[in-house]
C-alpha cells in the first residue's frame, strides 16, 4: 500500500520537475545493465531446460543452445523409469515433509516461550542459541554424538541432528513479539485459558504467514541438502535425490550397464549425457514452482528476523 | 525482568505469592530475581515445558559436540570413548602445522573467500540500486524473480550445472570462446581456474537474493530525502551517491562483517563438489580435508584438531571484525 502511493507520488513528480538529459542516459545505462544481468542469469537456466527436452544424438554434439533441437522426452522417459531416481525423489519428501513438521514443531515450541516478556531465563536461553551460531564442535564430534545415539544410516539421521535453526528461532520469536499484543494474552487469561492454550487458539492461528515461511524455509534447505546424507547414510536405499543425483551427475555414475555392443554403448552414453539436463530439471522443478509465490513472504520472513536480532 | 507491577487477574490460589509492589522494590535485588524466577516458573510452567524439547536438542546436537572436541587433545579410540581415550595435548596440532599441507589449506581456504567475498559483496549493491531507479513495474519485477531463482537450487545442482557449461566438449561456453578461434579449455581440470569457477558460480547463484536484502532497505529510506535533493538539483547519480548509499549502510556493514567473519569457514558442500583430482593443488580447503581425514582415513582426533583450529579462528575474526565495524561506523552485528 504505502509503495504504490510513494510510487504514485514519483511519477506524479517527474511531470513538475523535468528529468534532466544526463540523468536520462543514466537511465538508460541502468537498464542495459539490468538487461545484461537478467540475460547472465536466464541463459544458463534456459540452456538446461532446452538441452533436456532434446534428442540425445543433439544433446552430445554439443547442438543444442536456446531451443530443444530435435524435441524428445527420452531422458523423461528414462529418468521416470530409474528405480533409483525415483526411490530418492520419494525419500526426498518424506525428509522434507517430516523434517519440516519436526522442524516447525520444535521452533515454535522454543520461540514462542522466547517472546514472552514473563519468560524468566530467556535472554539466557537465547545466548544458548546464539553461541551455537558462533562456535561449533565442527564435523566429527557431531558424528560421534549420531553415531552414539544409534542414528547412522537412518532416516532419522536427516531430520534430527539439523532439525532447529536459530535464524528460524529468531525470526518466529520477532513475529511473535511485534504482533501478539499483551492485552490479548491477559484477556484471554481473564477467560481461563492456560498458557498452551493460548497458544494454541490464539497465537498459532494468528502468526500463520511467518509459520508457512519458516515451513518453506525449512522444506526448501531439507529438500536441497546433500550433505547430512553423504556422512550419515550408507545405504543406497535411504538416498536422497541430491546424492543420487551428485552420482549421476557429478561422478558419472549411470549406465554402462547391459550394453552388448560399441552402437549400443554410444546409444547409452549419449542418454546418460541428456538425462543429466533433465534430472537438473525434475529435480529443481518443485522449489522453482514454489518459490514465486513464496518469495515476497520469503523477504518479508527474512526481514522480520533483521528487525532486532 | 521488567516491572513486577503487572497487575496479573488472581487466580486465588497464591495469596502471598505475589506481594505488593512497594515491598518487593526495596528488597535486595538477588531475592527479587529468584522470587520472580520461582513465580515464573509457578505461573507459566507451561512455557517452560514446551522448551525442554528444543533445548535438550540444543545440548545433544551443539554442545555435547562441543565437549566431545576434546579429542583434539586425545588419541580417541572408540573402544574408551571421547573421554576414556588418552591424552596427547598439543600433539595433533603439532603434526597439522608442521605437514607440508598446512600452509596451501590455509591459502587456499583464505584466498577463496577474500575473492569470494570481495566480489559478492559490491555486485547485489549496484543491482539493488539499477532495480530501485527503475519505475517500470513489470521489467523491475522479471529481472527481480529471475535473478533471485538461482538462490533456490540446490548445490548439487549449481555445480552440475558449471560442470556441464564449462564442459570442454559439450558446453556452449567453450563453443562461445572456440568462434574467437581460442582452442577449447578443460577449466576444471586446471587448478588455477577453480576459484574463478567457484566465485562466479556463487555470484551468479546468490546476487538475485543479496539484492533483496539491500533493495528492502533502499525502499525505508524517507522519500523526503530524495525530494528535496531533487529540488536542489540533484542528479540521480548524485542522489545515489548522497543518499542512497548512506541510507543503505547499516545493512552493508552488517553483510559485509558476516562475511569477513566467516571467512575461514567457507562452506564444505561447493568445493567438494567442485573438486576432481586435477584441480586439488587449489582446491583442497580445511573443510574439505577435514571430511577426508576424519571419515575417508577415520583420524577421529587429527580432523577435530584441524576443524577446532579453524573454528576458534574463524570465531575471533568474527568478534574483532564485529568490533572494528562497531568503532568505525557505529553498526555491528550486535548493536
Amino acid at each position: 500500500m504505502s509503495i504504490t502511493l510513494q510510487g504514485l507520488r514519483r511519477t506524479s513528480e517527474r511531470t513538475t520537475i523535468e528529468e534532466t538529459r544526463t540523468d536520462k542516459i543514466f537511465l538508460l545505462g541502468v537498464k542495459i545493465m539490468l538487461w545484461i544481468a537478467l540475460i547472465l542469469v536466464a541463459v544458463p537456466l534456459i540452456y538446461i531446460v532446452a538441452n533436456s527436452f532434446s534428442s540425445p544424438s543433439a544433446v552430445s554434439a554439443g547442438r543444442v543452445l536456446l531451443w530443444p533441437i530435435e524435441p524428445s522426452l527420452k531422458a523423461y522417459r528414462e529418468a521416470f523409469s530409474d528405480p533409483l531416481i525415483m526411490k530418492g525423489y520419494l525419500n526426498s519428501f518424506i525428509y522434507a515433509i517430516g523434517g519440516t513438521l519436526i522442524s516447525v514443531t520444535l521452533t515454535i515450541a522454543i520461540a514462542y516461550p522466547l517472546s514472552r516478556r514473563t519468560f524468566f531465563g530467556r535472554n539466557v536461553i537465547m545466548s544458548v542459541l546464539i553461541f551455537t551460531m558462533l562456535f561449533s564442535g565442527g564435523l566429527i564430534p557431531t558424528y560421534l554424538v549420531v553415531q552414539d545415539l544409534g542414528l547412522l544410516n537412518t532416516r532419522w539421521a536427516m531430520v534430527i541432528p539439523s532439525a532447529i535453526g536459530v535464524w528460524q528461532v529468531i525470526i518466529a520469536r520477532t513475529f511473535f513479539r511485534s504482533t501478539i499484543p499483551d492485552e490479548l494474552y491477559e484477556a484471554a487469561t481473564i477467560d481461563g485459558a492456560s498458557d498452551l492454550r493460548f497458544l494454541w487458539s490464539i497465537v498459532l492461528p494468528l502468526s500463520k504467514p511467518v509459520i508457512a515461511v519458516i515451513a518453506l524455509m525449512y522444506a526448501i534447505f531439507q529438500w536441497n541438502s546433500y550433505f547430512d546424507a553423504l556422512i550419515y547414510l550408507k545405504d543406497p536405499g535411504l538416498y536422497p535425490l541430491q546424492i543420487v543425483l551428485r552420482n549421476v551427475l557429478i561422478l558419472n555414475q549411470y549406465g554402462g550397464a547391459g550394453a552388448q555392443n560399441l552402437a549400443q554403448q554410444l546409444e547409452q552414453q549419449q542418454l546418460a549425457n541428456v538425462l543429466k539436463y533433465a534430472l537438473i530439471v525434475i529435480s529443481s522443478l518443485p522449489v522453482l514452482v514454489i518459490y514465486p509465490f513464496v518469495a515476497r513472504h520469503f523477504t518479508k520472513g527474512v526481514m522480520v528476523g533483521a528487525v532486532k536480532g | 525482568m521488567s516491572a513486577t507491577f503487572e497487575v496479573k487477574p488472581a487466580r486465588g490460589q497464591q495469596p502471598a505469592a505475589a506481594p505488593p509492589a512497594a515491598s518487593t522494590a526495596r528488597k535486595p535485588p538477588r531475592t527479587t530475581r529468584r522470587t520472580q524466577a520461582a513465580r515464573s516458573l509457578r505461573r507459566h510452567w507451561q512455557l517452560y515445558l514446551l522448551v525442554v524439547v528444543p533445548l535438550a536438542y540444543f545440548v545433544i546436537f551443539k554442545y555435547i559436540p562441543i565437549a566431545n572436541a576434546v579429542i583434539a587433545f586425545k588419541n580417541y579410540s572408540p573402544i574408551k570413548g571421547p573421554w576414556g581415550s588418552d591424552w596427547v595435548g598439543f600433539r595433533n596440532f603439532e603434526l597439522f602445522f608442521q605437514n607440508p599441507v598446512f600452509w596451501t589449506l590455509v591459502k587456499n581456504t583464505f584466498l577463496l573467500s577474500v575473492y569470494t567475498v570481495l566480489a559478492s559483496f559490491p555486485i547485489p549493491i549496484i543491482l539493488a540500486i539499477a532495480l530501485n531507479e527503475i519505475r517500470n513495474g513489470r521489467f523491475k519485477k522479471t529481472v527481480q524473480l529471475v535473478t533471485y531463482a538461482p538462490y533456490f537450487i540446490s548445490t548439487v545442482v549449481v555445480v552440475s550445472m558449471t560442470i556441464l557449461v564449462l564442459s570442454p566438449r559439450l558446453g556452449f561456453v567453450n563453443d562461445a570462446i572456440g568462434l574467437f578461434g581460442v582452442p577449447s579449455i578443460d577449466f576444471l581440470g586446471r587448478p588455477d581456474y577453480f576459484r574463478h569457477i567457484y566465485v562466479w558460480s556463487d555470484v551468479w547463484q546468490t546476487t538475485g537474493y543479496s539484492a533483496v536484502i539491500y533493495l528492502a532497505a533502499l525502499s525505508g529510506i524517507d522519500p523526503a530525502l530524495h525530494e528535496s535533493a531533487r529540488i536542489d538539483g540533484a542528479s540521480r547519480l548524485q542522489r545515489i551517491r548522497h543518499v542512497d548509499l548512506p541510507g543503505i549502510m547499516p545493512t552493508a556493514v552488517i553483510i559485509l562483517v558476516l562475511g569477513v567473519g566467516n571467512i575461514m569457514s567457507i562452506g564444505f558442500e561447493k568445493a567438494f563438489l567442485l573438486q576432481n583430482p586435477l584441480n586439488t593443488a587449489q582446491s583442497e580447503i580445511i573443510a574439505t580435508y577435514v571430511y577426508k581425514t576424519g571419515l575417508l582415513n577415520a583420524d577421529f582426533s587429527m580432523a577435530t584438531a584441524i576443524g577446532l583450529f579453524n573454528s576458534v579462528i574463524n570465531l575471533f575474526l568474527l568478534l574483532g571484525v564485529n568490533f572494528a565495524a562497531k568503532r568505525i561506523t557505529g553498526n555491528g552485528l550486535w548493536s
